[in-house]
Parts: C-alpha cells; structure tokens; sequence
C-alpha cells in the first residue's frame, strides 16, 4: 500500500474523492439542491397554469407572518417536542434499566419494547385509531369498566393532540431504550461494585454513576427526538388530518397541506425553508454540546 | 423441419407479433380512487378488461391512486411532471383546480359528433351542474352520489316509533333523536339517536342542512360564497345544537369512515352517509334498516357528491380519442346501471333506470331509488376557484363551532372573511 502512495501520490486524492462520489452524489441530488431550490423558490409566486412564477421578494414569508394557522402549527410543534422529548426520553432509559438486569424472559421484553418501532407508523397509526374509537374503542372500554364516561379522544380538540404525542411516546421509546442499552453496557462495573461497598442506595447508584455516564446518549437521544419530533406527519395524516379545527396541525403537515392540496408550492416552499431553519438551527446545538464533551465531572 | 419452413415459421411469427403490437397501439393510463367499501378494484379492472376485448386496438392501464384526495395529488404531480394520467376519476369539485392549472380537455372539443352531443345530454342535469362552466363540459359524471339518512328499523321499534317512517322534517329528527338515545344506569350513552359525521370534509354534510334551510353556499362561477348569510348561521347553529343542546348525536367531531360501523353495531340508530355506502350497509347491518330521503326544513336537499371522469391534456390525439372511448364506455346505461347496483352510486342517466338490470334490483331493493329520487332536489356540491382552501375554511369554522370552541356567527364571519380574501385574485 505505501509503495503505491509512494509511486503515485495524487492518486490517494482521487482515490478519496472516488470513495465519497456515491455518498456526494446522494446527498447533492436528493438533499442539498432540493434544498437550495425551495429556499429559491419560497421567493417567487406559486405559478399558476402556464403563468410563469414572478419574483416577490419575502412576500411568501410576510404572508407566513400573519398566517395564524401557520403560528398555531409551530405552537403544536414545539408543545409536541418539549412534551414528547423528555416523555420518551425517561421511558426509554427506564425500560433499559429494566431489562438491562438479569430477569426471567428478558429478550422477550426487549422484543415486545421494540416492537413498536419496528411496525410502520401508518399501521401502529390505525390500531391506535381503534384505540381511540369513542364507545366501542379499547380505550374508552376501560375507562368506561373504571367508572368513567366514554370520551372522543380525536375528536375534541384539547384532547386530540395529547392522544397523537402518545402514539409518538409509544413508538418512540423503544427506538431509544436500545440505545441505553448500549450505553449502560459501558459503564464499568466497577464502579457498581464500588458503590456496594459503599452501601450506596439505588438512587444515590442512578444519580451519581448511570445517570452521569449514559450523558452523551441522552444528549444524542434529546436531539434525535427533538428532530423527529418536527418531522412528525404520518400519524396526523393517518389518524386526524390535522383536525378538530386546526388542534393536530404541525409544521410538516401544514407544508404538505399547502403544497399539496392548495398547490400553493410558493407559500410551501417559504414554510420549508423555516422548518429547514429550524433543524439547521437544532444541528447546530447539537454538534456544539457533543464538541464540548458532555460528561460526568 | 427443413430451413425454409423454419424460416416461414419464425417469419410468421414476427408478422403475428408486430401485427398484436400495431393493435395494441394505444395505452391509455387510468387513474381512479376507492371511496367506499366494497371489492371495487375488481370490478373497475374488470370494465378496462372488457373494454380492451371490444376494443383490441387500446390497452387501459388502471392505476388505484387511493383516496380522492391522493388520487388528485398524483394525477397533478404527474401532469406537472409532464407524465398526466390519460383519464382520470376525481372529485367533481376538482373541476375548477384542473381548470385554473390548465390540466384538463373541455369534454366537447374531443366530442363533437350528433352522437356525442346527445350523450352529453344523457345525464341527470343536477350532476352536470358540477361538471360545467364558462359554456364547457370537463367533466363526465361516473361515480355520483347524494346524501341519504339510514335507520335501523328495529331500535325505531323499540323505542316505540314506527319503523317504516324515517324523520320528515328537522323538527322530528330531534324529536326521534331523543326518544332514541338510550342512556345507562349511570347516565352513559348506549345508543345515539344520529350522527352526522364532521372529520375530514365536513363541509358537504353540513351542505345538505343549509340547502334544507334555504341557503346556496357558491355562486355557479366559483368566485363567491355565502358563509355569512344568516341561513347557514341559523343551519349551523342547529348542526352543533344537535349535539350540544338537544343531545341527541355525541359531541366532538363525528368519524367519517367510522360512521357506517358505528350504526352496524348499534351505537347509533339514524347515520347520513352517502348513498355510496348503501352496498356497504346492506352487506354489514345485521338488522332491518331503511333508507330515505333527508328531512326537510324550508325545503328538501342533499349536495350531490362523488367522481366524474376527466380526460388530461396530455397533447397526444390518438390518447385523447381513446380516453373519450372509454369515458364512453364507462357510461353507457348498461355499466351506469352496473356500477350503480355494485357501489350504490346513483347511476347517472335516467335510462340507465330503465335497464332490466336495474329495474329488477329496485324491485328487489327499493332503498336503491332512494337518492335517485332526492336528485331532484339536490344541489350542486360546492366547489370554487381553489377549492381546497376556500372549503376547508368552512371546514374549519364547522369544526370550531362543533367542538364548541366558537359560536356560529363569528366562525362564519371569519371564515368568509378568509375565502373572499382568496377569491379576491378570481373576480375579474
């Protein structure tokens, strides 16, 4: 291999570029010129039949500006993150924890965690639609054997929205309780034996060893999920279509809406180039706090 | 085998072979949507089935493109992309989208024979009223329907009404309504007296409360709407009283698509559905039901609703003659009739009421006159100039004023602030 280098020292240069093209070609072709080409176009007007788009300047972005729905659709977004986040983040570490020690059937609880994650969201979607159901539906079944009324989960709007994080929690979760197995796989048992020794309580064991040391999985986990969390669409498509009223609109759903079924592509592309900001700007956080090396002190 | 008959042999057999491909010259792609129950894919692939065997020179290519909605995304990205379906079944109320994007064939371009223009004349007036504007004909009614009320006959009975007599008026509906919501020892709804569905498209059900209150929610140009007018308050206000008030269909929004299988398991003793659903019930309810015009109020009324088939511009004559082929042949009052008996789509011609077919399973099932006879009443569904976003305006202000978050008169006056905002760049 050196000899090679040696004989031919640009091709090491072209050999590298060579390896990367099929990645470069990718990511170019289905991710950076679309890219590129809604910011351009969130500029112009939407074209209509064989009228050709005219440039407007921010207009598209000033019409987001007063567009409520386009306000309420980011108030659900982050009421779906700040919510969802933490929710999935602590069932996830808790499962790991269970079904990292030495119990009875302990793949087969793996496997029922992670099976959530392994069916397609538009099929988990519709059996929690028949969760939902009101009367007959699993859901208001039991609530009703406890004593309670039947309620219309997606059908009223302060409860359609806490029912779709719900599905997300459940999905979610088990995604990332593998990750926390990896992670808790690492912590040296040393320190758990340390601990003993020391009559340490379980908490006190959880707060100052796991906890610490699972820290820059939580922080890769938060950020995952704060990312998916603004690319939530199918359950809304599949089990609301952003409805009662609006309640289950969130941003990608919204641009779909207005892309797709009001062809307004101009407006569209304007609401992408924000949401696309918004994940830059959720990048960006990330690849700081991993660079400054969370972990324990 | 000697060379020279080898020879013939295989000669023949590119002559045969070229010979199939010259006939079957023509491809024509399909697009069409599934909105109701049943084994619909079947019997569409069987029609482009039979169509080809008449027609060896055309091949159909059917494509299910899923619901309205999906099908209308895909039949405009793909004629975005340049690739347009030939014929396509979408919405009625798409007509003016398709329009506006320069999409479809105004129908009598391609049809202009005698023939053609009696067949264009052949269909219910109140479907065509969908299907034309500005003096043109773009769309052919398939797949039509209106609005119809089924009850279950025996919970009418148990609640000691008269089983063969639907509501006549909204004044009876909320009467029955509440003689037949059973509650439980603890106060609990076991049966709903109605339910009026409210997700996904609410607009086209609350249509046939403001018809029978009197009020026409668009101009026949598309460039206006009424939300405001104090009738469709009035009918609005009844629509959330319904539940609100008078308790009689549960609150919320109502599921579209849960709707029928609500009323097969006993949850609901009156629905409105569409007379599309008729073959669906008539398979699932497990008890006597009927099936009757909706109730008046000023007047009587449903929008009429469903598909029509559209031909694209897709620049290509031969395409185009064979798309209108089909479109002919998916129409003939024999196959109106057909369709009809399969889906409860009201067959879309009055001579398709006159076939043997047809005459024999009315005899059989009166119910399947039902919204045939509504059509005479029946307005056109609304649709406007971007339709999508002038309706779900209505939708929204609906949804709103149902789950109790507005009140009638401000959600309407929003909401119709906000469309004539958007028909504003369509008056001319």
């Amino acid at each position: 291999m050196s000899t090679i280098t040696r004989r031919h020292p640009l091709n090491i240069h072209i050999q590298g570029w060579l390896l990367a093209l099929p990645a470069i070609v990718l990511l170019l072709a289905f991710t950076h010129l679309p890219g590129i080409a809604t910011i351009i176009d969130s500029f112009y007007a939407t074209p209509v039949g064989k009228r050709p788009a005219a440039f407007v300047g921010l207009a598209q972005y000033q019409t987001l500006l007063a567009d409520p729905i386009a306000w309420l659709a980011l108030r659900n977004n982050l009421l779906m993150a700040l919510i969802t986040v933490p929710l999935s983040i602590g069932l996830a570490l808790a499962m790991a924890l269970w079904v990292a020690g030495k119990i009875r059937g302990r793949a087969a609880l793996r496997l029922a965690f992670f099976t959530p994650t392994i069916l397609p969201m538009v099929a988990a979607a519709n059996i929690w639609i028949f969760f939902y159901t009101p009367d007959y539906g699993l859901l208001n079944q039991i609530i009703r054997v406890l004593g309670f009324s039947s309620h219309n989960w997606l059908g009223d709007p302060a409860t359609a929205l806490p029912a779709l994080m719900a599905v997300t929690v459940w999905k979610e979760a088990g995604f990332f309780m593998v990750f926390y197995l990896a992670a808790l796989q690492q912590v040296p048992p040393v320190l758990y034996e340390a601990a003993r020794m020391e009559n340490a309580g379980r908490w006190k064991v959880f707060r100052r060893i796991t906890w610490p040391l699972v820290m820059p999985t939580t922080l890769f986990v938060a950020v995952n999920a704060l990312i998916n969390a603004f690319r939530v669409v199918d359950q809304v498509i599949a089990m609301t279509g952003g409805g009662p009223n609006n309640a289950t609109t969130l941003l990608l759903f919204y641009i779909y809406q207005v892309g797709f079924s009001f062809w307004d592509t101009g407006y569209a592309a304007a609401l992408s180039a924000v949401l696309l900001a918004l994940l830059g700007l959720i990048s960006l956080l990330q690849f700081r706090l991993m660079g400054r090396n969370v972990h324990y002190r | 085998m000697n060379m020279i008959a080898r020879l013939t042999a295989a000669a023949s057999l590119t002559v045969s072979a070229l010979g199939l491909s010259a006939a079957s010259a023509t491809e024509i792609t399909f697009y069409y949507p599934v909105a109701v129950g049943g084994p619909i894919t079947k019997i569409v692939d069987g029609y482009a089935a039979e169509f080809t065997k008449a027609h060896p020179d055309i091949t159909i290519k059917p494509v299910y493109t899923g619901s309205y909605q999906d099908s209308l995304v895909k039949a405009m990205t793909a004629a975005k992309a340049g690739n347009a379906p030939d014929v396509a079944i979408l919405l009625s109320t798409d007509m003016f989208t398709l329009i506006d994007n320069d999409m479809i064939e105004p129908i009598e371009t391609l049809a202009k024979s005698e023939a053609d223009q009696d067949w264009l004349k052949s269909f219910y007036p109140a479907f065509m009223e969908n299907s034309q504007s500005g003096g043109h004909t773009w769309g052919i009614p398939f797949q039509r329907s209106t609005i119809v009320q089924y009850w279950n006959k025996d919970a009418f009975k148990a609640a000691g009404l008269d089983p063969d007599k639907a509501p006549q008026s909204w004044d009876e509906m909320v009467d029955f309504g509440k003689k037949l919501t059973k509650r439980d020892a603890s106060g609990a709804v076991t049966q709903w007296g109605l339910e009026i569905p409210s997700s996904g498209f609410p607009y086209w059900l609350f249509q046939a409360l403001t018809t029978q209150n009197g009020a026409i929610l668009a101009n026949a140009e598309g460039t206006k709407v009424a939300y405001d007018d104090p009738k469709v308050v009035e009918a609005l206000q009844f629509f959330a009283d319904l539940s609100q008030k008078h308790d009689v269909m549960p609150k919320g929004i109502i599921e579209w698509g849960t709707t029928p299988k609500d009323f097969f398991e006993g949850k609901t003793a009156m629905i409105w559905t569409t007379t599309g659903n008729l073959t669906n019930v008539r398979t699932n309810a497990k008890f006597a039901f009927g099936v009757a015009a909706l109730p008046k109020h000023v007047r009587g009324g449903s929008p009429t609703g469903g598909g029509n088939i559209y031909i694209f511009k897709t620049g290509d004559k031969a395409k185009a003659a064979a798309a209108l082929e089909f479109a002919r042949f998916l129409t003939t009052p024999e196959r109106a009739a057909d369709w009809g008996i399969a889906t409860g789509y009201v067959a879309t011609r009055p001579d398709a009421w006159q076939t043997e077919a047809m005459k024999k399973y009315v005899e059989g099932f009166p119910a399947a006159a039902v919204a045939r006879d509504q059509l005479k009443e029946a307005v056109a569904e609304l649709s406007t100039h971007d339709n999508q976003r002038v309706t779900k305006a209505l939708n929204d202000a609906l949804q709103a004023v149902l789950t109790g978050t507005k009140t009638a008169k401000p959600a309407l006056d929003q909401a119709q602030a906000e469309a004539t905002r958007i028909l504003s760049a369509y008056k001319n």
